[in-house]
């Protein structure tokens, strides 16, 4: 029973990770209608970006938190002007192509430079060692990676659901035209999504940095699984996105204690179960 | 789904004629192949991955489906085959039978769950799939693992052809490919193929038509699924290993390359593109990881400034269709 | 046109020793195939083509009027490719001898091909005892190490040094298996006591649940039955965990000095594992390593494959001028090659034995702590040694059939 509890709380672990990842797809799919398969290397870029500035520029882990996603989201931002935005109008695939080439590329370049065995990146100081919590010993930092994503998720649902930035973001999905002819700049409201999304996805890998060795090919298979958790989530609400990745883990790391040999499946299982019952995805509105 | 192919031609007697008069041309200039002293297992290679490449164009240019896992079944395929002739020991063609009975068989299964979403949906589920049945092969023993099956006898075509002579394989090869090729061509110019591109344009009037588009949808999935197992199958032959490569989703993304650079929805495009594609591995080879990143760049460039593909640019200046 | 040219040459020389043109051809091409890219490119990759090349120097043989070319390719880690690779190389390009070609599946791709066009693999990367087992063939030589060996020193040095109760971390693949089985059954014969495996998926990134179910084992030692990318995040979150600093020992099965690079010191620091080379041995190792690694990118040093390459191909070469020249024929050179003992700086004395294992002592290491390290590749403690004889599959057991029993 104790060995549960541990379970349960290392599946929270994996499941901030699926639930920051998820949102940013789910907040990019909402305004750009694309499917940003580029996520993962994004990912990825967030984690070699706190690795550089800690190894050249000295700058530690806490700066690292905030500076790594803006530079990285405004590589996205970059990405979504001089490339995104010519495919507005044409079918939702080319999106799904074109972020599939950047990420080819960016994984491609990082490996070019960096190989494939990663670089080691430590835990800051303040969050080093663990506590005994009777069932479990854990990890100052993966509880700090819980709390902190929570957050995160919370703070983004709050900013698109009741803010009025939010607001105007979900009308401009809605009608596009119409928000225009209010004299809201859409397409700069379309990048800045973009940026948030993909800094979401960089904040991440930050996050995952200490935890994981800072490797090129971090984010290429994660971001298939994080595939099937928006498929099982659908992509209808930011909410939803959130709590399915939580859930996913979760239920990923009881898994690991009863079946382990099906960790790794477990959630395409899932997906193909939900597709089967309700083909539009637990939250999803039919597409 | 309207844009992925903007002027498609209307089928017309000429436009038949034109594409059967191409076809008798690659035809000969592949059967000339082996005189020319090209290293044939290039062209074999090549073969294959042209006919797992037109399987998979026939989902996504007639179809409007992107499927981003037909590994999957080049990969079943491949295995079962490989399993079939070393292990069980059968001939050739029993073996090239059993794997695409288990690409057919899987293709039922997978497309019954993924025809169930559109668009982006469908893409991300095919994915999804095949990427478990990767961790599947993985885990499984007949795979062997990372070592894959390995050294698989090649023997006698029908108790005649030894297949161990490179000339004769490649002619098998060749067949099988020419075959393959007239199968997919003689169904987008079917009845049949009329009611995909009607759905791919518009489902919704398809459905109002009264067709059952599920249904077409699915059929399609299967023929598409099943086809790039006889790729699979025939791959085989030629590489002599079946490995988890083969299965993994890098496979799947070269395949939608290799359409996108030849051109989606065009009748050859995918042939040019397999040739593209492979020649650029094998000579670009010394480049080692700089490959995915040129393949990363063609994407783009494809998708943003190309996106005929080299086929249907020529097609469209043409103004036939290809 | 190469051959055009000797042709017209041979008339003259026919005349003078009738017969003898084959064998005075004193052309070799030597080909690295490995991997320049992915996930092993610093274990073998750049580093083996400079081994093979600084041999070729070595060797000496250019000023006896040899001609010795030199190629390389990288294999992706894909069996398929690999073998086309091979197979383009022996049908056109006429490679002699395919060396490195690390990961096991190109390796038994490569291994069946080169057997089949009568070519030549010393294998110095691939983990698979099956290359001088079941699949051993007369055409290849597997140089460095192998997974029994790596089992077997391992687990027979640990359990002496008293860590007799283990905990298995095991990938759950065919590879994973065959290291846990092999390493249990040296556990046990070494009187130690397995208490309980977890198997984790492949190219997992996160090890916690499984490491917890290690560490509430209590086992002595936890050995990872696994490899790569899975190895360095189990070692990085053991340390995360507290395995180590609890009192557990991790084993690591399949690990590399690249891998210690990469993890650091101060994740590192206490694990165990064997490698057939380390570039501070002794002094021969040194002066090699130092020519090596002036002549790197990133002044690395080299790792056992990269060795490896090196080693085989002076011995490779010394059997040849010894033979007077290149017959092209792999399973006549490779069998010439098995009779000579070996004898380089590197490895020191041994010998190939009838199934194409090449034979030298393993050492046991320890990483060292970050205090104890004096300066940059300063990593191992020597904890233990087993000859030569005595580390790999004894002929005995061996399912070769070029085994005479």
């Amino acid at each position: 029973m104790q060995a549960l509890y541990a379970q349960l709380l290392v599946g929270l672990i994996n499941g901030s990770f699926y639930a920051l990842l998820s949102l940013g797809l789910a907040v990019i799919f909402g305004m750009l209608n694309i499917i940003n398969f580029a996520h993962g290397a994004l990912y990825m870029m967030g984690a070699f970006c706190a690795y550089f500035l800690l190894n050249i520029a000295g700058i530690g882990y806490w700066p690292a938190l905030i500076i790594a996603p803006i530079v990285v989201g405004i590589f996205g931002m970059i990405l979504e002007r001089t490339m995104l935005q010519w495919l507005t109008g044409l079918d939702h695939l080319y999106g799904l192509l074109l972020t599939f080439g950047i990420a080819l590329i960016v994984q491609g370049v990082f490996q070019n430079y960096f190989g494939s065995s990663g670089l080691p990146y430590a835990i800051p100081d303040e969050l080093r060692g663990g506590v005994n919590l009777g069932f479990m010993f854990l990890p100052i930092y993966r509880g700090w990676v819980v709390i902190f994503s929570l957050v995160v998720c919370l703070a983004t649902w709050y900013l698109i659901e009741k803010t009025r930035l939010g607001a105007n973001l979900r009308a401009a999905t809605e009608n596009p035209t119409l928000v225009r002819a209010f004299g809201i700049n859409v397409p700069r409201m379309i990048t800045l999504t973009y940026g948030l999304g993909v800094g979401l996805a960089a904040l991440a890998g930050v996050l995952s940095a200490p935890i994981n060795q800072v490797r090129p090919l971090m984010g290429a298979d994660l971001i298939i699984v994080v595939f099937a958790v928006v498929v099982i989530g659908g992509m209808g609400s930011i909410m939803g996105s959130i709590i399915t990745g939580f859930a996913l883990g979760v239920i990923e790391g009881l898994t690991k204690y009863f079946y382990p040999e099906a960790s790794n499946t477990v959630v395409f299982v899932l997906m193909v179960l939900v597709l089967l019952v309700k083909p539009t995805g637990l939250t999803g509105r039919a597409a | 789904m309207s844009a992925m192919t903007d002027d498609t031609l209307p089928v017309t007697p000429r436009a038949v004629r034109d594409e059967m008069i191409v076809f008798a041309a690659m035809a000969v200039l592949l059967g000339l192949v082996p005189m020319t002293g090209i290293y044939p297992f290039f062209v074999m290679q090549a073969l294959c991955f042209a006919l797992l490449a037109c399987a998979f164009n026939l989902l996504i240019g007639y179809g409007g489906l992107l499927s981003f896992g037909h590994a999957m079944f080049l990969g079943t395929a491949g295995y079962c085959t490989a399993h079939a002739l070393k292990v069980w020991g059968l001939p050739p063609e029993l073996g090239i039978l059993v794997g695409v009975v288990a690409a057919a068989a899987l293709s039922v299964i997978t497309g019954f769950i993924s025809i169930r979403r559109q668009g982006i949906y469908f893409s991300m589920i095919t994915l999804a799939l095949s990427q478990l049945l990767y961790f599947i092969y993985l885990q499984a023993p007949f795979t062997h693992g990372e070592d894959g099956i390995q050294g698989i006898p090649q023997g006698y075509l029908f108790g005649i052809f030894n297949l161990a002579q490179p000339t004769v394989l490649y002619y098998v090869v060749l067949a099988g490919f020419l075959g393959g090729f007239l199968l997919i061509y003689r169904t987008i110019n079917s009845p049949f193929g009329e009611v995909l591109k009607s759905i791919r344009e518009n489902e919704q009037r398809a459905i109002s038509l009264g067709y059952k588009t599920d249904q077409y949808k699915l059929l399609a999935f299967i023929l598409s699924g099943t086809l790039a197992g006889f790729a699979g199958s025939l791959k085989v032959f030629v590489a002599q290993n079946a490995s988890l490569t083969d299965v993994h989703w890098t496979m799947s993304g070269e395949i939608v390359l290799m359409t996108l650079v030849g051109g989606l929805g065009t009748v050859f495009g995918p042939v040019v593109g397999a040739f593209v594609i492979i020649a650029m591995q094998q000579y670009l080879a010394g480049f080692g990881q700089w490959v995915t990143v040129i393949q990363g760049v063609i994407f783009v460039a494809c998708v943003l400034t190309f996106r005929r593909g080299i086929i249907g640019e020529i097609a469209h200046y043409l103004r036939r269709s290809l | 046109m190469k051959h055009r040219i000797s042709a017209l040459f041979l008339g003259a020389a026919l005349t003078v020793s009738a017969g003898g043109a084959l064998a005075q051809d004193k052309n070799i091409k030597v080909g690295v195939l490995t991997d320049n890219s992915g996930l092993y490119s610093d274990l073998g990759g750049a580093g083996s083509t400079l081994a093979a090349q600084m041999a070729i120097e070595d060797s000496g043989l250019a000023a006896k009027g040899w001609k010795i070319d030199l190629i390389s390719a990288d294999h992706q880690n894909k069996p398929d490719i690999g073998a086309t690779i091979a197979r383009q190389w022996i049908d056109v390009e006429k490679v002699d001898i395919f060396m490195d070609v690390l990961n096991s599946g190109v390796a038994l791709a490569v291994n069946n091909l080169v057997k089949e066009k009568n070519a030549i693999m010393i294998n110095t990367g691939a983990a698979t005892s099956d290359l001088t087992n079941a699949q051993c063939s007369p055409n290849t030589i597997h140089w460095v190490y192998d997974t029994y060996m790596l089992a077997n020193s391992t687990g027979q040095a640990l359990v002496k040094a008293g860590g007799d109760t283990w905990y298995f971390l095991t990938a759950d693949y065919a590879f994973g298996h065959a290291l846990e089985r092999d390493t249990t059954a040296v556990v046990v014969k070494s009187g130690g006591k397995v208490i309980g495996t977890v198997k984790h998926p492949l190219n997992s990134s996160d090890f916690s649940s499984f490491l917890l179910q290690a560490q509430a084992s209590k086992a002595k030692i936890v050995g990872m039955a696994n490899a790569g990318g899975d190895t360095t995040n189990t070692i990085k979150q053991a340390s995360e965990f507290g395995i180590v600093a609890g009192g557990q020992k991790l084993a690591g099965l399949l690990l590399f000095i690249t891998d210690v690079h990469s993890l650091g010191l101060k994740v590192a620091q206490g694990l165990s594992f064997t490698e057939t080379f380390y570039w501070d041995l002794n002094d021969g190792t040194r002066a090699f390593s130092k020519r090596f690694s002036e002549r790197t990118k990133n002044k690395a040093q080299p790792s056992m494959v990269q060795a490896g390459v090196y080693s085989g191909l002076v011995h490779y070469f010394k059997t040849l001028d010894a033979m007077g020249g290149n017959p092209h024929d792999g399973a006549k050179v490779v069998a010439k090659m098995k009779e000579a003992p070996t004898d380089d700086a590197l490895f020191g004395k041994g010998s190939i034995r009838a199934d194409g294992r090449k034979i030298h002592p393993a050492y046991l290491f320890e990483v060292k702590k970050p205090s104890e390290s004096r300066g940059p590749w300063d990593y191992y403690k020597l904890i233990g040694t087993t000859p030569a004889d005595q580390a790999f599959r004894p002929l005995s057991e061996s399912a070769c059939p070029l085994v005479k029993k």
